[in-house]
């Protein structure tokens, strides 16, 4: 059993109660025992923790990353993965089906769950397909996959051209109560394209993916949730126009809920003057109006959730041309550096992003996991402790996870994780943290 | 048309003009975007004096005894390649082609791969041309040699953007507020990309014309990424005054992509004629930067007519790339 635990003087902040107070949070084997302005009680051979300063908050859950075991091990494992994971301050990690094989039966989920029991240090949740090998073409034993325990299902990276597939697999989802979680893209209009249409296509000479490619499925997924009456999860959305869109949708009482990425919020398409690859994702980095349209839909709520689509790839995968390297940022280790400057430059208040780092993507995933991204007593003790205003120089040599490819190595971010706590265990601390007993 | 002489050739000898790595910055020739007008200006003094050696009975100087200048291409190409190689030549480099076929870039090795090879066979210029856009970028980063772009994807082709600038000075007093339209496919156009950063660096007012599906993307509001030109989808518009006109080549497959409804229907609206031409000022002269698709983009009459300084260009592109070479030697003469 876990040592009981006492973290002191923190700013303790749960959404999901409400909470927002300077206080101590008392655990003990493993879960949420108390917390109150100031803790004398404790009980023997506790360790203690200050975190005078610091926000202490639910661990982080993310709804979409990719740690591409089985068959991109090059890249990331489930190991490494949850390691940087960790180290974000996330406690739940959802990770996608996009690997080979592709998470679409049983035997494959019981792979995840049974190395993420053995390797993992956090909680890892599968996200199964939607259809057989992400084809597009047939759909996934979602009965199989519901029971081996995925948590959504998507066929991210790729987007069900098929309307009469899509159409079905809502449908069909509707069995099993899971959402559908769908990467927006419309592959004829994106075809070859390499960054966001528009003035720094032009300079650089490269194919534009306008915002229509995104907006186009997201419209038609709209129709297709209001049709079925299915639950549709929009992934990382990038453009003002699908705001709107998700945001008219939800007036209109369909069943959707949509993320956003913390690159999407923080850069714009600048970041690839110079043709860095390590700032090519998919979708594409966007505009400062954009950006602007993606704050505000995240403070109206048409925003639900921020996830990182953290996206390894090898250092070679990314020295290349740049339409040869592939899309994706390793998102995990930066993502709470970079979504504090939107708190910093008063563009979001705290208590609403941590909200959406936690009890909401709790909520996405169902009731069977009511008892994450709170820190309700007797819930499980998953617990980031960040310091809010500390700064610090991205430095990519020391990621934990394999992934170095970030457009932001030497850049200065204000905001730190400081300690990450996962069912009452320290699995992450800053070596500037000492503890007590 | 008949030339005149306008440009100054710097006196390559004189040992008290002002060196040129003062006003010279560039390790690497990637594109036009980041060169000085002084920069442009010296390219174009320099070019000239080149052009008085190439006039020479014997055409070979010493400035580059010694040096090593490859050539990589990564897709076919003979006027640039040749120019590039005479001018090399010219200058008593040592001189090596590397053709790449496409297919040892599928078997795995990778243009930095090729880059250190060259580079451990003594390269100290290496010319790249690269179906990618920004693939010389990549390989200035990695490599101690100077690199030269010599056309890459649809981003750039500074060596022909200066060579055109050059050609148009042989005719024009001044690039300073002289009207150059370029007509055609400007999206996919790295020559039309260098161009309009080296004609608007040096004052020109530029229109760009074209069908709406090949113009470039974000041109209402285009500071500080890319100069402000006048766009156009109506070719009258375009030529009227103008000084310049500049012709693409068309591919003809952008009609496979559906881009144009027809080369036929292209050709009706886009083509370069006589006619057009009336409209535009006196002394008008018609460029393009080869090879020419006559009677697409540009009529055969014009191609071929009093206007045209087509084989000019081509003649100048050998001094041009002479005059770089010197430059990033630094400017000396090494003898």
């Amino acid at each position: 059993m876990n040592k009981p635990m006492l973290i002191k003087n923190g700013r303790i902040i749960d959404p999901s109660q409400n909470l927002d107070v300077i206080g101590d949070l008392l655990m003990t084997d493993g879960a949420i025992k108390e917390i109150a302005s100031d803790i004398k009680k404790m009980p023997t051979d506790c360790t203690i923790l200050d975190a005078k300063g610091m926000i202490v908050c639910p661990g982080f859950i993310d709804l979409h990353c990719h740690l591409r075991q089985p068959g991109f091990e090059e890249k990331e494992t489930i190991a490494t993965g949850s390691k940087a994971a960790a180290k974000g301050g996330f406690t739940t990690i959802c990770c996608m089906p996009n690997t080979d094989p592709a998470l679409d039966n049983k035997a494959t989920i019981d792979f995840i769950k049974a190395t993420a029991a053995s390797e993992a240090c956090i909680r890892v949740l599968p996200i199964g397909c939607i259809t057989k090998s992400r084809a597009g073409k047939e759909l996934a034993d979602m009965g199989e996959l519901a029971e081996a325990g995925v948590v959504a299902l998507s066929d991210d990276g790729s987007t069900i051209a098929d309307s009469r597939i899509m159409k079905q697999a809502l449908e069909y989802s509707l069995i099993f109560g899971l959402p559908i979680s769908d990467h927006c893209e419309d592959a004829m209009l994106s075809e070859g394209g390499q960054i966001n249409e528009g003035i720094i296509a032009t300079r650089l000479g490269l194919k534009g993916i306008p915002n229509a490619a995104e907006e186009n499925v997201i419209a038609r997924d709209i129709a297709l949730a209001k049709l079925t009456g299915a639950r549709i999860h929009i992934c990382h959305i990038s453009s003002e126009g699908s705001v709107e869109l998700v945001r008219n949708a939800k007036k209109d009482g369909v069943n959707i809920t949509a993320e956003v990425t913390p690159h999407h919020l923080t850069m714009d398409e600048e970041m690839v003057l110079d043709f860095d690859t390590n700032a090519k994702v998919n979708p594409p980095l966007r505009t400062q109006k954009d950006i602007a349209a993606l704050v505000a839909g995240l403070k109206d709520n048409t925003i639900d959730i921020i996830a990182t689509d953290h996206a390894p790839h090898t250092d070679n995968d990314k020295l290349c041309e740049f339409a040869v390297a592939p899309f994706g940022i390793s998102g995990f280790e930066t993502a709470m550096g970079s979504l504090m400057k939107l708190v910093h430059n008063g563009d979001i208040e705290i208590n609403l992003l941590i909200s959406k780092l936690t009890a909401v993507p709790a909520k996405i995933i169902g009731s069977k996991f009511s008892n994450l991204g709170t820190l309700k007593q007797g819930t499980a003790a998953d617990i980031t402790i960040f310091d809010p205003d500390t700064e610090w120089t991205v430095d990519v040599k020391d990621f934990y996870s394999k992934g170095r490819n970030t457009p932001l190595n030497g850049h200065k971010l204000k905001g730190r994780v400081m300690t990450t706590i996962y069912n009452g265990k320290i699995v992450y601390k800053d070596n500037s943290v000492k503890l007590g007993v | 048309m008949e030339a005149v002489e306008q440009i100054k050739a710097i006196d390559l000898k004189d040992e008290n003009a002002q060196p040129v790595q003062k006003i010279w910055k560039h390790k690497h020739i990637l594109d036009l975007d980041d060169f000085t007008p002084s920069e442009i200006d010296l390219v174009m003094q320099t070019t000239a004096a080149m052009h008085e050696i190439l006039s020479r009975p014997i055409k070979k100087v010493p400035t580059l005894r010694g040096k090593t200048v490859v050539t990589l291409f990564y897709e076919a190409s003979t006027r640039t390649r040749s120019s590039f190689e005479l001018a090399a030549k010219n200058l008593s480099a040592d001189i090596s082609n590397l053709t790449v076929s496409s297919s040892s870039v599928t078997k795995g090795e990778s243009l930095i791969d090729t880059l250190e090879t060259m580079e451990a066979l003594g390269a100290d210029i290496i010319v790249i041309r690269h179906l990618n856009s920004g693939a010389p970028n990549l390989a200035s980063k990695h490599v101690k040699a100077s690199i030269i772009n010599a056309g890459d994807g649809w981003h750039a082709h500074p060596t022909q953007a200066l060579l055109d600038m050059y050609t148009i000075l042989k005719y024009k007093k001044s690039i300073k507020n002289l009207k150059v339209t370029i007509i055609g496919d400007i999206i996919h156009s790295r020559v039309a990309h260098s161009n309009i950063w080296s004609l608007t660096k040096m004052g020109a007012d530029v229109t760009i014309c074209g069908p709406s599906t090949l113009l470039p993307k974000g041109m209402d509001n285009p500071l500080p990424y890319f100069p402000k030109v006048r766009v156009t989808t109506n070719i009258n518009d375009a030529i009227k005054d103008a000084d310049v006109v500049m012709g693409l080549r068309l591919q003809l497959e952008r009609q496979q992509s559906g881009l144009l409804s027809s080369i036929r229907e292209y050709a009706r609206l886009y083509q370069i004629t006589e006619e057009r031409l009336l409209k535009a000022n006196k002394g008008v002269i018609v460029m393009h930067p080869g090879p020419v698709n006559e009677d697409v983009e540009i009529a055969s009459t014009v191609a071929h007519g009093d206007k045209s300084v087509i084989n000019e260009q081509v003649t100048n592109g050998v001094a041009v790339r002479m005059a770089l070479f010197y430059l990033l030697a630094g400017g000396s003469h090494n003898e």
